[in-house]
């Protein structure tokens, strides 16, 4: 761990005023990955800007019909909530696939949102690894992939995101807002906030230097049944090898997110009008260019088998 | 004293203490944190300096230019320690690589630098400021493709034969009406014990005490006195709380020679704790192995034929897993053969994890029987049943001290329900789960050493013991306790237990499932001695005496047992040896291991839902601390057959899931419910206690258990552990 200088936030703009005074600066929640990341020298900000005490820790109705989810949020508290549990179904049950119930603890909304890669060679700072390391090439190519993207991926990196909640996000097409050094707001929909690889795996999401995530908006609820798959080698505290989220109406339409496929939630809006048609015909489009490696290749057949299976539960 | 015939009646057989299922006496000290571990001991060095571990970023090669300037100029450092400013370092009997290495560089994450500094964060921060140039050498990475050249091994004591010969295998594999001929391989896999390699050494003059987490004593103080050019009588080794070790704690490793070296360079002591994702490359792991197993049988179920071939790899000097071991012993058939090749790799070295040999040989052969008997259309059980011999297969004239093998088979049936299983596979559901029963034969070597121990009566009546035997969180202290209390009549919190000093009598150690009888076959010894000492020093006959309640009694006569110390304590030290006893007999120990597991018809992921094992290991000395022993070792071969497995890197030559983020090992989600049973038998040709060890049968067999079961679930064989879903994902059924 490389010192670092430290400060508390009192506001989100001062917060987000700081961090862009100081580059590298990183803000500061639960820690549950920042921290980790930071005795292995993966992550040497010179500054950090603890965020915990900015409020943003309530989830709101919004006008809309929906919920204003602040960043703070602990995922555990986001689980729980019985709006959530009501009429997100999705959300509540992705998020209590992730982690452990004390990194749940911890762990935040937006938090979640900026979690890094589980890739081991990003991990390994002795390996060339292009997020780590702009430049330095890319040790998991024609290493071991099995748990790598599939798709989205570019020459320079095949990491995938290792978030649940995102999954659902995506899924239920969330808004995620922000304020920005010079104290103005934005918001932009979760479908564009993680970006894919390219040449840039290191830049990962659409935020500014300093932006900062205040909160995470669902829209009115979707209704349908709402189903979480997450597959994985062990029963609990593992990432996805693949997930699927699901949002199925009666009339047989529905939505569909994959995790632990590429770099960022995986959602092809255009693939969902054939969901009336099951699971293969979805996948098709789902997956159209998908560039497995021989070990992760399974992935493919493991999505539409998955997502096959939850049409099957939706239906009983 | 020496063993040499079998076990007569004597005073453990009145099983006051021995054989109840008592609380570990160590416990408390576990729960509440208090036991001292070697990176706690705060009670000894108050303000020890931190060691920090850089390993070689490359898998073969050497190092060109190394720059310490930045690290030895950092906040806090106080020495870096490296091959070339260490002194000369001889290389121990037991590792194969340097445990400091540099120039040349043997293996991935090996040790080429301590970075000594006041604080932990100190020492971590400046390691990253040492600057070390590599050049790197093309190495041979891949079992697969050095399968070819893989060549006979060295026999050695631990290897036994490497090619074994009886009968005609060829001519009877041929004619046998039924013939198996199929390759399994099991991965590489980490010991990932809790407790990470840890070390405090401090230096007084030219003598160097290390407390660390070792299992082996004695061995580890030899080798570290050997390692540094030592007089070994000017080196001591403390270790009496070790955190889980499988085998990762056997020998002597980086962290204790480091350590060393840093005290020494430092000037003051330190303290160094392997970091977690230094351990998978930097220490041993189980090797890999590759498996063909042969089986040619009568169409009644008789075994004519059977042969085992087994490869793996080390680094050059290193040596074989003995994955075909059990395969000599465990069925009958006139015809047999086994053979181990070596390949070298240039991976980190491989050697013993818990049940080394049987945990991977049964994990092949144990699937081999269950596809052979289904070729059959034998029950797996009555199959093996079919084959049960009382007699070394190898020798006849050679029997088995105790072999109720069968009935450890037949009693799991019953227990476990096989009746309800349906030979046929893929026909049981339940919802979206595929349902299956699975089972295996269990099967261990009792290995016995010789083992020494002191014991002492003092004026308040109680017994101390003194032995250099380690608790690697199996209960030795406990057992060890129960056996003094049993032999000198006294109750548990009479009895001290004091373990892992090499200042103590050498004992057998902890490894191997030797530790148990072994270690307690020693405290019988010593507690046989002090029993004469304390008949001698109250006049009465010793071979009349009777040592109960506290008393003294021979015929009308009793005196406190106490008395016998009050004019100063009583001191008996002795050991227990083995004549050939186990030349003439085999002696083993055997289970009969049951699983259910349910495979998601959709993504193909096993669960378990619930396992048995029934076990017979002799006399069974505390049926609490076995039972623990038993179902942490079903637990490990759980994630043998579903998850565990260190992947290699070919190109760069490294396991990269080097945490225990990436090494998955089961959770309390993947095992829902345990069941042990222990057949109530005594072995009167192991020791004297009559027991044998029991914390490495539990795992063996387990995973073709498992395996078996998700056959039976799916009727999809799968021959490459860990069994994920990817192995048969494409042969489950429609998803309707």
């Amino acid at each position: 761990m490389r010192p670092f200088t430290y400060e508390r936030a009192a506001t989100p703009a001062a917060a987000a005023a700081a961090a862009a005074r100081t580059q590298g600066a990183r803000f500061i929640a639960g820690g549950t990955n920042l921290l980790d990341l930071m005795k292995l020298q993966i992550e040497t900000p010179p500054h950090l800007i603890d965020v915990n005490e900015l409020g943003l820790d309530t989830i709101e109705a919004t006008e809309q019909g929906g919920l204003r989810i602040g960043a703070l949020v602990s995922n555990t508290d986001l689980a729980a909530d019985q709006r959530v549990r009501r009429d997100y179904e999705l959300l509540a049950r992705a998020l209590l696939t992730g982690a452990s119930g004390q990194l749940r603890n911890k762990a935040t909304t937006a938090g979640n949102l900026l979690q890094r890669t589980r890739c081991p060679y990003f991990y390994d700072t002795a390996q060339p690894c292009n997020k780590r390391k702009p430049g330095s090439g890319c040790a998991a190519i024609g290493g071991f992939t099995r748990q790598l993207a599939i798709i989205g991926a570019s020459e320079a990196c095949i990491a995938t995101h290792p978030s649940d909640m995102a999954v659902a996000l995506r899924a239920l097409d969330a808004t995620v807002e922000t304020v920005q050094a010079d104290g103005s707001a934005r918001a932009f929909p979760i479908a564009e906030f993680h970006r894919l690889p390219g040449d840039t795996p290191h830049v990962e999401t659409a935020l500014e230097p300093g932006e900062l995530i205040t909160a995470v908006v669902l829209p009115k609820p979707l209704g349908g049944r709402q189903i979480y798959r997450k597959v994985r080698d062990r029963a609990s505290y593992a990432f996805a090898l693949v997930s699927v989220g699901a949002v199925l109406q009666p009339d047989g339409s529905g939505r569909v997110a994959l995790g632990g496929v590429a770099h960022k939630p995986w959602r092809v809006e255009a693939a969902e009008r054939e969901m009336p048609r099951g699971a293969n015909a979805v996948v098709g489009p789902l997956l159209a260019g998908a560039r497995p490696t021989r070990e992760n290749a399974f992935k493919i057949t493991l999505v539409e088998r998955t997502l096959a299976s939850i049409l099957v539960e939706a239906r009983g | 004293m020496k063993f040499d015939s079998p076990a007569a009646a004597n005073p453990i057989d009145r099983l006051k203490v021995i054989g109840r299922p008592l609380d570990r006496i160590d416990g408390p000290l576990k729960t509440t944190g208090t036991a001292p571990y070697a990176y706690e001991r705060h009670d000894i060095v108050a303000d020890p300096a931190y060691g920090h571990v850089i390993g070689a970023t490359i898998a073969k090669g050497r190092i060109t230019a190394m720059d310490l300037s930045a690290a030895e100029r950092a906040p806090g450092v106080l020495a870096v320690v490296t091959a070339q400013n260490a002194g000369a370092l001889t290389k121990g009997n037991y590792n194969t690589a340097h445990l400091l290495g540099g120039p040349a560089i043997q293996h991935y994450h090996q040790a080429v630098a301590l970075v000594v500094a006041e604080s932990f964060e100190q020492a971590r921060a400046a390691a990253h400021l040492v600057r070390i140039d590599y050049k790197a050498e093309p190495g041979s990475f891949d079992l697969y493709t050095a399968k070819g050249a893989a060549t006979a091994p060295e026999p050695t004591d631990l290897t036994g034969p490497i090619d074994t010969h009886i009968g005609d295998f060829p001519r009877a594999y041929a004619q046998a009406a039924v013939r198996l001929d199929e390759t399994y391989t099991t991965p590489d896999q980490s010991h990932a014990m809790m407790e990470p390699h840890a070390t405090l050494a401090r230096w007084e003059g030219d003598r160097l005490t290390v407390w660390t987490s070792n299992q082996m004593v004695a061995w580890s103080t030899g080798e570290l006195a050997t390692t540094l050019g030592l007089p070994p009588e000017k080196v001591r080794l403390i270790s009496p709380y070790i955190g889980g070790g499988f085998g990762s704690k056997l020998f002597l490793r980086a962290d204790v020679v480091l350590a060393a070296l840093g005290a020494r360079a430092a000037g003051r002591p330190v303290k160094v704790a392997l970091q977690r994702p230094l351990i998978a490359n930097n220490t041993t792991h189980r090797p890999a192995t590759i498996q063909r197993i042969r089986l040619g049988a009568e169409r009644d179920g008789t075994i004519s034929a059977i042969g085992h071939e087994s490869w793996s790899g080390d680094l050059e000097g290193g040596g074989p897993e003995t994955a075909v071991g059990q395969t000599r012993l465990l069925y009958a058939g006139a015809n047999r053969m086994t053979s181990m090749r070596l390949a070298v790799l240039d991976l980190p070295e491989g050697n013993a994890m818990r049940a080394p040999g049987e945990a991977p040989g049964l994990m092949a052969l144990e699937i081999a029987m269950d596809e052979m008997a289904e070729k059959l259309g034998i029950d797996p059980v009555e199959f093996r049943i079919r084959n049960d011999t009382q007699v070394d297969p190898e020798h006849p004239e050679r029997p088995f001290s105790a072999r109720p093998f069968a009935q450890c088979l037949r009693l799991g049936a019953e227990r476990f329900g096989w009746d309800r299983r349906n030979a046929r596979p893929g026909q049981i559901r339940d919802g979206r789960w595929l349902i299956g029963l699975g089972m295996a034969a269990g099967f261990r070597n009792n290995l016995l050493a010789k083992s020494g121990a002191r014991v002492r009566l003092d004026s308040r009546g109680i017994v101390t013991v003194e032995t250099d035997m380690t608790d690697i969180g199996t209960g030795s202290y406990t057992i060890i306790a129960q056996t003094a209390a049993e032999m000198m009549g006294v109750p548990m919190d009479q009895v001290q237990v004091v373990l892992g000093d090499s200042s103590f009598p050498v004992s057998a150690g902890s490894g191997g499932q030797w530790g148990a009888a072994s270690s307690t076959a020693g405290v019988y010894a010593a507690c046989m001695k002090l029993r004469e000492e304390v008949a001698r020093k109250m006049s009465f006959n010793s071979a009349d005496a009777e040592f109960v309640d506290g008393e003294v009694r021979v015929g009308n006569r009793s005196a406190k047992l106490r008395a016998a110390a009050a004019e100063g304590d009583l001191v008996a030290e002795d050991s227990m040896e083995y004549g050939d006893i186990a030349e003439k007999m085999q002696q083993s120990t055997f289970a009969g291991h049951f699983v259910e597991v349910a495979v998601d018809s959709a993504t193909g992921e096993s669960r378990i839902r619930r396992m048995l094992a029934v076990c017979a290991a002799g006399r069974i000395l505390n049926p609490k601390s076995a039972r623990s022993q038993v179902i942490g070792a079903m637990t490990m071969g759980a994630g043998a057959a579903l998850m565990e497995e260190l992947a290699v890197d070919t190109k760069r030559g490294f396991f990269v899931n080097h945490d225990l983020a990436g090494y998955e090992v089961p959770v309390h989600a993947d095992i829902p419910h345990q069941e042990v049973v222990f057949l109530d038998e005594t072995d009167p040709m192991s020791t004297p206690l009559k027991a044998k060890g029991v914390g490495e049968l539990g795992i063996c067999g387990v995973g073709a258990a498992v395996a078996n079961a998700i056959y039976n679930a799916t009727g999809a064989r799968v021959r490459d552990y860990p069994i994920t879903l990817d192995k048969h994902l494409d042969r489950l059924p429609e998803i309707a």
